[in-house]
């Protein structure tokens, strides 16, 4: 709990402190290669035949997803505060990755706590953290999967507090983690923003961001809260299906419970523990959600919806085929829910999607359910 | 003056540290754990602790998150442990503290809870992942309730934190000795006694000192300053040792009663200690 006293201090004074930001926008500048592109999608728009599709290009960071935005925020911070070392949990590896990253960029040492399941299925970013110089430790307890490295990095940092800086990948967790990824993330949204009112010199419509603990949406959705006239959509994984028990739709089946020190909503049984998840993408397969989505959603501001693993696998090879782009099967969601809400748009309306992350980690999962999914497209290709 | 009051005071005047023996509910069956803990009181328990299972249990290392797997496979609900705990129809010289995550207390109803453990006999809760900021109202309803609610103390807290957490626990106050979950270390740090030293100085409250107490040995050298020693994931390891539930019932009571000497007149721990 010191610790989180010591950081929510350190934070305080970093994010008041003009050297401390300079040095976080030429980092993310120099070294994350931001800003990121506004990109408009003009085959896939064209296809849904709806609203003109804008994708926000996370998956053109460094390392492929939006984490390193939160990691580089994280990393300046440690060093201010005079840490040696950064552990975390990651769950498809791209925060590990990022973690790994910023820790070697700053000369920290690093340990990555993984499911054993994903290092199965996200074998390619375990081999990066490797590469970059990190430890990765197979967590087996439990479920083997998210939460569980997320358990397992908290019981490290307990341990290791006096020289660790423990960075939580997404908007969950004690306080002041939430609060503190949302503002990194938020870099997305205040460029996104930007972007699209020279581009279109209005705002969007509706924001569209898949969601797992919730930092790619909330970094997208925080700066656009207090336009009132920009929807936002967030988008959870129906896994198999929401009426089968293989999901990891927490705000859509959810109750408010307590997990990893935030009061959220939370997939558990009747006597409060905490359930298993299910889903394709290993870094939406997180029981509980950031509070400041429970927040969003209970006041209304924003709603939230889901999408199985079929709509999204199928969302997925829709952007490789019509764009030119892989996008990681997390962003696939987010593809397959804005699809969904295109339906009932105008064309002249205008959807700006978070695309959060690149595919290249999740090929062999793809690949091994592509066969069946191209004969589809190809067919609908044809027809058009 | 609370059962658990009562309890230091008992071991105070004999000249010892209050033993706190750890138990996982269900563990490693419904009857071994009862077993368990009406026997404790009778090899020199002074108090027993009794952990309900939690499907993610963050403070806690290898052993009782393994144990805590397995009540929960068993379906060990927070109904099952107040209903062993009532059959053990436990006097008021053996009270009982619970630890318990927040969630699965949340989910029960926190008044609910508190009612029906104190029937059975609780007279004590730890709440691990429950901070101080957020625990105005389960203090409250723990003290309508007649059940101490008991903060844990950690080593790398400055004193103005520890002393807000020994200004709001009540019973005792739990110091954590070591960082990190609970388990058994092979040494306790070099500064425990120190450490010790400045929590009791500032408590009004007896203190006992748990996490990583793995032998009879480190309990003596804990009991030289503490007034409590609890002792967890070094029984249940010695349980797992042994195949057959009777033995395991069995090994787990005669280490406890090495515990017990070793907790015992404190003059001599000293001399334990330095073997």
């Amino acid at each position: 709990m010191f610790a989180l006293e010591e950081l929510q201090r350190a934070y305080a004074v970093a994010r008041r402190d003009p050297a401390f930001r300079r040095e976080l926008q030429t980092t993310l500048k120099d070294f994350g290669g931001r800003p990121t592109p506004l990109y408009i999608a003009e085959r896939l728009s064209e296809r849904w035949q709806g609203p003109r599709i804008y994708l926000k290009r996370e998956d053109l960071n460094h390392t492929g997803a939006h984490k390193i935005n939160n990691c580089i925020g994280q990393a300046l911070l440690a060093r201010r505060m005079n840490k040696s070392r950064l552990i975390a949990e990651t769950g498809a590896g791209q925060h590990g990755t990022a973690v790994a990253t910023v820790a070697a960029r700053f000369g920290l040492q690093c340990t990555i706590y993984m499911g054993a399941v994903d290092m199965e299925r996200q074998a390619p970013n375990v081999e990066r953290m490797r590469l970059l110089g990190a430890e990765v430790i197979p967590v087996t307890s439990g479920t083997a999967t998210l939460k569980d490295a997320t358990s397992e990095a908290l019981r490290d940092w307990a341990a290791s507090v006096e020289h660790t800086h423990y960075i939580i990948g997404s908007t969950v967790g004690p306080h002041p983690f939430p609060m503190m990824v949302r503002d990194f993330q938020s870099v997305i949204g205040i460029e996104a923003k930007k972007q699209i009112l020279e581009k279109e010199k209005r705002l969007p419509d509706l924001l569209v961001a898949c969601v797992g603990g919730g930092s790619n949406a909330l970094g997208l959705f925080y700066p656009f809260v207090k336009d009132t006239a920009v929807a936002m959509l967030g988008v959870e994984s129906a896994g198999d299906g929401l009426d089968t028990s293989r999901h990891a739709a927490t705000l859509a089946k959810g109750r408010p419970g307590v997990l990893h020190g935030s009061f959220s909503n939370l997939l558990q049984d009747h006597d409060g523990q905490v359930l298993p998840t299910h889903t394709i993408s290993a870094g939406l397969d997180y029981p509980g959600v950031g509070p400041e989505h429970s927040y969003l959603k209970q006041s209304g501001r924003a709603t939230y919806t889901t999408a199985d693993d079929s709509r999204a696998l199928e969302a997925c090879l829709e952007l490789c085929r019509d764009e030119g782009i892989i996008p990681a099967l997390e962003s696939s969601f987010a593809l397959a829910g804005a699809k969904k809400a295109a339906v009932d748009m105008r064309r002249d309306q205008i959807i700006l999607i978070n695309l959060s992350g690149r595919g290249d980690k999740d090929l062999a999962t793809v690949l091994s359910q592509i066969d069946a999914a191209a004969t589809k497209t190809r067919h609908a290709g044809a027809m058009r | 003056m609370s059962a658990i009051a009562s309890a230091f005071t008992h071991s105070r005047a004999e000249g010892r540290a209050a033993l706190i023996p750890y138990f996982m509910a269900g563990y490693p069956s419904e009857d071994a754990f009862c077993r368990l803990v009406a026997s404790s009181f009778d090899v020199g328990a002074d108090i027993v602790e009794v952990g309900i299972p939690f499907s993610d249990p963050v403070a806690d290392g290898p052993a009782i998150q393994r144990a805590g797997q397995s009540s929960l496979e068993r379906n060990i609900t927070i109904d099952r442990v107040i209903s062993m705990l009532t059959s053990l129809k436990l006097k008021g010289n053996q009270p009982v503290v619970l630890m318990s995550y927040l969630n699965p207390i949340l989910q029960f109803g926190v008044k609910r809870f508190l009612a029906s453990a104190h029937t059975a006999g609780v007279r004590g809760l730890i709440v691990p992942d429950l901070v101080v900021e957020e625990g105005k109202s389960i203090e409250a309803d723990c003290q309508s309730a007649s059940i101490d609610l008991i903060y844990l103390v950690a080593p790398t807290s400055p004193p103005e934190r520890q002393k807000l957490i020994m200004k709001r626990s009540r019973g005792f106050v739990y110091a954590v000795s070591v960082l990190g979950v609970t388990g058994v270390r092979s040494a306790l740090p070099d500064n425990l006694l120190t450490r010790l030293r400045e929590v009791k100085q500032m408590s009004r409250l007896p203190v006992a000192v748990g996490f990583g107490i793995s032998s009879p040995q480190a309990a003596a050298r804990a009991a030289q300053v503490a007034d409590g020693i609890v002792v967890g994931s070094a029984l249940i390891e010695r349980m797992n040792t042994e195949q057959n539930e009777h033995n395991q019932v069995q090994s787990v009571l005669d280490l406890l009663g090495q515990f017990r000497s070793a907790t015992t007149l404190k003059s001599t721990t000293t001399d334990i200690a330095r073997k």
